[in-house]
């Protein structure tokens, strides 16, 4: 039932706020989070399907294989690297230090540069290693 | 009290009980930093053994792999706290945008059930190719 408290307007506005460094990568935190959780659908099965289900098992790795299956690999890889580099600016936040807007700043920049430069590593490893 | 106006019997009392906080919030954000924190080495360990053991093996591979028993506790270990971690995360997230009370507890219901039984199926591998091989 649409009660009139329901129908006031939101704050503060998120669609009409000009996106910051703070809020892009909080929100981010939150979406790489949910990517991640659907990752560990792989995570269990594979592990399940190497125990029980050759057929399965195969299926998974022709899906891995696939230009598609190696998309979701490298963005998983990503979500994986800003979740912890950002997890670990949230634990330090969470000792109640950083949290000066300069700091803030360069902590921000300091993750999505982790992040890029450990998804790039990894996957120069995956690519010498087994091609691409 | 003595200006409230009644408009049915149940006490001023009664009325507020049940709608405050549920008294696990501090629980729930300590297991949150708790496991994230255990995550970090464990993850970690977990994306180096896949670049230097995993890469492109076969069922026999991730077997031999699992045959060590420190290798064997370490990724039940990561089992479990992903999944915990994992399912506390999205509890987050379903409490912040589904305001319907039976949708919210629909969905927590689903992704708990999605959660324990992905978390089993996990386990029951590490189990099998561990104490019993391929």
């Amino acid at each position: 039932m649409a009660r009139p408290q329901d129908q006031r307007p939101l704050s503060p506005h998120l669609l009409i706020y000009r996106p910051q460094n703070s809020s892009v990568l909080s929100i981010l935190h939150r979406i790489t989070g949910v990517i991640l959780s659907f990752g560990m659908i792989l995570f269990a099965t594979w592990i399940w399907a190497a125990a029980y289900d050759a057929q399965y098992f195969a299926l998974i790795q022709q899906l891995a294989g696939s230009i598609l299956g190696k998309l979701a690999l490298i963005s998983w890889t990503a979500c994986f690297y800003y979740h912890l580099g950002n997890g670990i600016r949230h634990l330090n936040w969470d000792m109640g230090r950083g949290f000066s807007l300069p700091e803030m700043t360069r902590s921000g920049w300091l993750v999505l540069l982790f992040t890029a430069s450990l998804t790039i590593f990894t996957w120069a490893i995956v690519i010498r290693k087994v091609g691409f | 009290m003595s200006n409230y106006s009644r408009s049915s019997l149940r006490s001023p009392l009664g009325r507020v009980r049940a709608l405050g906080s549920a008294r696990h919030g501090a629980m729930h954000w300590w297991t949150e930093r708790l496991t994230s924190l255990a995550l970090i080495p464990l993850s970690l360990w977990f994306v180096i053994s896949l670049l230097t053991t995993l890469l492109g093996a076969e069922a026999q591979g991730v077997a031999a792999w699992l045959s060590s028993s420190f290798t064997a506790l370490l990724l039940a270990a990561l089992t479990l706290i992903g999944f915990i971690h994992t399912k506390m995360g999205l509890q987050v997230v379903i409490e912040d945008y589904i305001h319907c009370e039976c949708k919210k507890i629909a969905t927590t219901l689903f992704k708990d059930t999605c959660c324990y039984a992905l978390m089993a199926l996990a386990l029951a591998g590490i189990a099998k190719l561990h104490f019993i091989g391929l």
